[in-house]
């Protein structure tokens, strides 16, 4: 089947002559139909351009958008057949419930016992249907955030657009709205863009995310690929927390060595060029007879696990263990790696090798 | 000591108070006098005080005021005039309203090259003397064929007070935020549905300052009313000028307070019905979804 929506070598600046920003440096994706697709980056990477160009708020200065089999470049928001939820919710203050997620249905000129009954089940789809008489101004955060994607439900679009719709919300309700989002795309099956800088929220949610920074696509796949195979260290280090661990070294004879220590693990060639070795915290562990050897300098307990920071010659090195484990800040740990779970860069470029 | 310290509280209570009573005292007393003297008859106001409160409550002022004293040449009391400053009034301050409510839309909302500029403009009138615009006014209602008509003096109200209107409500509607209309472009409103339906309803605080500033400035203008109205559209304040002016044997100063009660009571109603919306709109902005 086609692609649901594409994103065809899009450039968008802004300003004249010399001070032209380039904000987003062609960007190519292809979503495919029912696809959960997360734009995650740092404040300013470019996301939420890419997203109003999507919606048709803003135009691009290059390349096409592809709805369907329609490009929409130049077609109002209006007939784009794309609902949006917004970090403010924008709800209509003068308008009750029932009536915020009436409003598309009612310019659209849908019949009213039509428009009522969608309204119904959208409310009954997210538990709303005793709010439906109130004003936005009497509802809670979560509540509001409901009736925003309720708004956007009941039009049956082809494609939804989410701005960072959690992030006004306090961190339990985060939670149980990300479980929320997540199960209303089982259950619509609609295909979604959601923008966030909340890299939990990139992984919980996607079937695919494009992480993005400085306007270029850094790198699009699975969660499983973004956070296994990242292909570079940005990617490395926006996604998992706490960060991957990057030490620097030299493959040697078969060898990695870094700064004090020599692992012995089989090494991509790199034309003996200096490279980073990246290690998630869960992929140490620690052993008294590692030759790999540091001082613990931090010792973090979150409750399910506990994070030790080890100071090495080659930096400083954070390890995931068990919460029961004696540690104490001051030992003198070793460290010890596994072996199927390395990831290479290239120092300077930062790209991934192998 | 806390004792102490909540006499000295009190005290200071009750000084604030006396000075809050004094200085309303202050302000209500020309009222108290024109209303005690509009009650009076032509001898009791000679022969008692200024202050004294009227033997018995005598309307014959007021009626002649309304009705039959003179104006000039012609005897028929305030009331002409009195109709004409509604007529005049009613269809100005509503459209003047409705009009700065879309200018402010546009200028804060749908902003295009150079609006900024157009509205340092549009501000610029706002502190304009208004004795600059009366020739070019004149001439203009001239070549529009409707000098000296109470047409001619809703458009010079109407062009008066757009720069204020459209000030309040583009400051009102800059608080808006940008995502409600996106929204409402997203579900398919246009310029004039987002407008209507969503801007509209939630401008209640501010279309309330706009109507009683509108209302207190265009019934109580003096000097367009007396520059651009003819023989049969003169406006109250004109009216009451001229009632106070006409000068027979006595000077009826009973008539003249009554009068001047009769132009001042529309402007004093409105503050009453619609003022507690005064403070709370200049004070307010946008309520947020």
């Amino acid at each position: 089947m086609s692609s649901a929506l594409k994103i065809n070598g899009i450039r968008k600046c802004f300003g004249k002559g010399d001070q032209t920003v380039e904000v987003l440096k062609r960007i190519d994706i292809d979503v495919a139909p029912g696809e959960f697709l997360i734009l995650v980056g740092p404040s300013g990477c470019g996301k939420s351009t890419l997203l109003n160009i999507i919606a048709g708020l803003e135009e691009p200065t290059e390349g096409s958008i592809v709805i369907g089999d329609k490009n929409v470049v130049g077609v109002p928001p209006a007939q784009r057949d794309i609902a949006m939820v917004f970090q403010s919710y924008a709800l209509y203050p003068t308008m009750s419930v029932a009536e915020n997620i009436g409003f598309a249905l009612e310019i659209r000129k849908v019949p009213k016992a039509e428009r009522e009954a969608r309204i119904a089940e959208v409310a009954a789809m997210l538990q709303i249907e005793h709010l439906l008489d109130r004003r936005p101004s009497q509802l809670s955060g979560g509540q509001r955030q409901r009736v925003a994607m309720g708004r956007a439900l009941a039009r049956h679009p082809q494609l939804f657009l989410f701005d960072e719709p959690l992030s006004n919300l306090d961190a339990k309700l985060r939670v149980e709205m990300r479980a929320e989002i997540k199960r209303l795309h089982q259950l619509s099956g609609t295909t979604s863009v959601y923008v966030t800088h909340d890299q939990v929220e990139a992984m919980t949610l996607g079937s695919r995310i494009a992480v993005m920074k400085g306007g270029v696509l850094q790198q699009l796949g699975t969660p499983d690929e973004i956070y296994n195979r990242p292909a570079n260290t940005y990617v490395a280090t926006f996604i998992g927390s706490p960060t991957m661990n990057l030490v620097e070294g030299l493959a040697a004879a078969g060898q990695f060595t870094t700064a004090g220590a020599q692992l012995a693990v089989s090494v991509p060639d790199n034309q003996g060029k200096p490279m980073l070795l990246g290690l998630r915290p869960e992929h140490i562990s620690l052993s008294d007879s590692a030759t790999w050897r540091g001082a613990v300098s931090l010792v973090e307990p979150t409750g399910a696990d506990t994070y030790v920071v080890i100071e090495t010659a080659s930096g400083k090195v954070t390890v995931r263990v068990a919460p029961q484990t004696q540690v104490h800040v001051g030992d003198a740990v070793g460290l010890d790696v596994q072996v199927n779970h390395l990831t290479w860069f290239d120092q300077t470029s930062g790209v991934r090798l192998g | 000591m806390s004792t102490k310290f909540l006499s000295i509280h009190m005290l200071s209570r009750a000084l604030l108070y006396a000075v809050l009573l004094i200085g309303a005292l202050f302000f209500l007393a020309p009222l108290y006098v024109m209303v005690v003297t509009s009650l009076k008859d032509a001898e009791e106001i000679r022969q008692t005080s200024l202050v004294s409160l009227p033997h018995a409550w005598n309307f014959e002022a007021w009626s002649l005021a309304w009705d039959s004293a003179c104006t000039g040449a012609q005897c028929s009391g305030l009331k002409p005039f009195f109709w004409n400053s509604a007529w005049m009034t009613i269809p100005a301050v509503l459209l003047s309203c409705l009009w700065g409510a879309l200018n402010g839309y546009v200028l804060s909302l749908w902003k295009f090259r150079g609006s900024e500029t157009l509205f340092a403009f549009l501000l610029f009138g706002v502190f304009m003397p208004f004795q600059v615009v009366l020739l070019p006014m004149s001439q203009v209602l001239g070549w529009l064929g409707i000098s000296s008509s109470i047409g001619g003096l809703i458009l010079v109200h109407l062009l008066a007070g757009l720069p204020s209107t459209t000030l309040f409500f583009r400051n009102y509607y800059a608080a808006v935020p940008k995502d409600l209309l996106n929204a409402a472009r997203m579900d398919g409103a246009g310029f004039w549905m987002i407008f209507f339906r969503i801007i509209v309803p939630m401008s209640t605080p501010i279309v309330m300052v706009t109507l009683i500033w509108q209302f207190t400035q265009i019934w109580n203008d003096f000097l367009f009313g007396v520059a651009f109205s003819g023989a049969d559209s003169k406006p109250i304040t004109v009216g009451l000028n001229n009632l106070a002016n006409t000068t027979s044997s006595v000077k009826a100063y009973n008539v003249d307070m009554a009068a001047a009660l009769i132009a001042g009571l529309p402007t004093m109603l409105v503050y009453v019905v619609a003022g507690r919306y005064f403070v709370r709109g200049l004070t307010a902005g946008a309520v947020k979804g």
